[in-house]
């Protein structure tokens, strides 16, 4: 088949699906750590809500969630744009994962710290910016890579509610060529090299974030 | 102690071995009597337990031969790692057996079928007979009641013991003792010492100890070697080697574990 | 199939009532989808696993990369590429069997992983005792390494079971009718989308929530030492 025709749409789509993953990160992150914290220091209430949050996200279907509120919204009077709709979805349901992700790495912080922190008579968000978050956020760096990477894949998904992203855009072309074993194969040879760009860029934030050698990788991770 | 018989049982000539840059045996030549009883020691990283792990052909080596009552380690024209095809090592391991600093009991077993397992699977034998042998050699470490235990249940010196019964039942003729006693508690050395030297006044059997231990090893070996930088820089009987050694490094290294 | 059926869509209660019939249906399709899937990825992985041990540099370095391959390309795509491409080589099967493939494919990098997680965490002094006894190699794995990788291995398998059964919708994209496809269906006849889709949604929450309770209780039981032999 001839490329030059459709090489535009076919990186106008991955430009979508690029937009689409980072928003999701970048809005999924702030969700993470807010319900996270929630969950280990919000109390008997505020846990709860932060459970549910996370139980709801993680415990029903990303494209379950996307339909519904696809039609949900306009209901009550949400009319987005869909791909307004996508994000959001994609940024609660990493959300959801990435709030785990910070619970656990919190949670994972040794007792002798709070105790130190509590010597010397530090508050309880002193202890939590100042002493626990700066270690756990070490910890939480590879869980938040592999959910990065689980965030791009998943983004194929607002190919259905009508998102022009790289894999509608390699369902149109199909449907104007019928060369399906062409499209799919370039399709997925750019979804793993945009994994691949994502990695790598993830590597490096985690090299800020571990400065240089100062906090080794632990053996578990 | 025992005659020695004029061809050796192992014999290493020029072996050389390698860990990327790190030469840690440098064309080692070294020779053992059948029978013979024989103690390596030496600072650590000094190649003695190197020497245990190419017998048991853990690793392989670059450079030389090695022979067990005349069986190479190598064969003619086979490439791969140990330059000898799985089989042939197959063939060379029913002649050794070996005692892990770790002990090494597979944690999923009980005692009884630790021992066992080897005899049934390897050796082909009846699972009746296996057992029988099995509790005999319980008997000898003096540990028959706690057949039916697993090892998490037993002391380090317990265990130690029972991965002794479990080397000997496979009726080695060379049995490699590397460190037995490094990872016990000081108490419970002493029991898992008692049991290495009954197995010393085994005429047939010969023996190989990397051990620190100095006093049991004056006691129970025919030869004494120190080894440092990957060779052997001193050897002869213990009294002499233990009690009036020649060379300065074995008189450095003696009066630093002695003190 | 959808035909003659009728929906009391009068208040949402009723409708619940009415289409609930239906999507349990539904829900047999994509439990029995995961299953499939499952079944294959726990094959298809152990084969990725050992392939990826070999000695040779050749076998091993083509698993890794295809494992990483499936780990970082979207089912979705790779669930397409499967249905149109395959029968152009003459492989032609039922929508169900291209989806459990496109499922067990896409989990079995995750499995392998798993797998070589499990083994390696055997200690190496295990390799080498079985070694010193003069075991063959498949002993070794028979009756050393895999009883002690197993309760290891289990827990993680588990999550993955439980994650797959919640990506199975993406199934209904090939004409696979399962719980979601048919409460999409049913939308369509009645224009009200949200109530199968929440029904939907809650029937995903407690199979997530059951399993996860199943899978606590599993590890709590399972030996640390590894499946005792006597």
């Amino acid at each position: 088949m001839d490329w030059s025709a459709y090489l535009p749409m076919i990186l106008q789509g991955a430009g979508v699906t690029m937009t689409i993953t980072l928003a999701s990160i970048v809005i999924g992150a702030a969700l993470a750590f807010f319900f996270g914290i929630l969950r280990v220091e919000g109390g008997p209430v505020l846990s709860k809500i932060a459970l549910c949050y996370t139980e709801v996200f993680r415990g029903t279907s990303l494209l379950v969630q996307l339909f519904w509120f696809y039609y949900a919204l306009p209901l009550v009077g949400l009319s987005f744009e869909p791909i307004t709709t996508g994000i959001l979805v994609l940024a609660a349901h990493a959300g959801g994962y990435g709030a785990e992700i910070v619970r656990g790495a919190l949670s994972s912080v040794s007792t002798q710290q709070l105790e130190a922190a509590r010597a010397l008579n530090f508050n309880r968000f002193q202890t939590l910016f100042r002493i626990s978050l700066p270690q756990a956020i070490v910890e939480m760096m590879p869980a938040f890579g592999n959910l990065a990477i689980e965030t791009l894949k998943l983004s194929s998904l607002v190919s259905l509610i009508s998102i022009a992203d790289l894999t509608f855009t390699a369902q149109s072309i199909r449907n104007l060529t019928l060369d399906s074993a062409s499209i799919y194969s370039v399709t997925l040879l750019c979804y793993f090299a945009m994994s691949l760009v994502l990695m790598v860029a993830i590597r490096m934030i985690e090299h800020v974030v571990r400065r240089g050698d100062v906090f080794p990788r632990s053996a578990h991770s | 102690m025992n005659e020695k018989t004029d061809t050796p049982l192992i014999e290493f000539s020029d072996v050389t071995k390698r860990f990327g840059i790190l030469t840690v045996l440098d064309q080692f030549s070294f020779s053992v009597a059948k029978g013979e009883k024989v103690t390596l020691i030496g600072p650590s990283g000094s190649g003695k337990s190197t020497v245990l792990r190419i017998l048991m052909t853990l690793e392989p080596f670059q450079e030389g031969r090695l022979t067990l009552d005349g069986m190479s380690y190598h064969e003619p024209g086979v490439g791969g790692r140990f330059q000898a095809s799985e089989k042939h090592l197959r063939q060379i391991r029913n002649h050794v057996g070996m005692v892990f600093q770790s002990f090494n009991l597979f944690p999923h077993m009980t005692v009884l079928r630790n021992i066992v397992e080897a005899p049934i699977r390897v050796l082909g034998m009846a699972r009746a007979e296996a057992e029988a042998r099995a509790i005999e050699l319980l008997q000898m470490v003096g540990l028959a009641d706690k057949k039916d235990h697993y090892p998490v249940q037993l002391s380090g010196g317990q265990q130690q013991r029972v991965a002794i019964a479990r080397a000997m039942a496979m009726r080695p003729r060379v049995l490699l003792f590397d460190e037995p006693t490094s990872a016990l508690d000081p108490q419970l050395v002493g029991e898992v010492l008692s049991v290495i030297r009954d197995l010393a006044h085994e005429h047939d059997l010969t023996m190989l100890l990397v051990t620190h231990e100095m006093r049991f090893a004056r006691e129970v070996s025919d030869r004494v070697c120190f080894f440092d930088k990957g060779r052997i820089c001193e050897q002869g009987a213990p009294e002499a080697i233990l009690g009036a050694p020649k060379n300065e490094r074995t008189r450095e290294f003696l009066s630093s574990i002695l003190s | 199939m959808m035909y003659g059926y009728e929906w009391d869509t009068t208040t949402w209660l009723t409708y619940t009532i009415s289409i609930l019939p239906i999507i349990l249906i539904g829900l047999t399709v994509t439990l029995k989808a995961a299953a499939a899937g499952f079944a294959i990825a726990l094959v298809l992985g152990l084969v990725f696993a050992l392939l990826r041990r070999s000695q040779v540099k050749l076998i091993s370095w083509t698993t890794a990369f295809i494992v990483e391959f499936l780990r970082d390309t979207p089912l979705l795509v790779q669930l397409f590429f499967l249905y149109y491409v395959l029968p152009n080589f003459g492989i032609v099967m039922p929508a169900f069997l291209t989806g459990a493939l496109a499922l067990g494919l896409q989990y079995a990098a995750y499995t392998s992983e798993v797998y070589r997680g499990g083994i390696e965490a055997v200690h190496h002094g295990q390799w080498e005792a079985a070694t010193a006894l003069n075991l063959t190699r498949l002993q070794t794995y028979r009756d050393i390494v895999i009883p002690q990788a197993v309760p290891r291995i289990v827990p993680a398998m588990g999550n993955y079971l439980v994650a797959m059964i919640k990506e199975t919708p993406v199934l209904s994209v090939i004409t696979v009718l399962e719980m979601m496809g048919l409460a999409n269906m049913i939308g369509e006849r009645t224009f009200e989308y949200l109530v199968p889709l929440t029904l939907v949604g809650l029937i995903f929450l407690l199979l997530t929530l059951i399993c996860s309770a199943g899978l606590h209780r599993l590890q709590k039981a399972l030996p640390k030492a590894g499946i005792p032999l006597r």
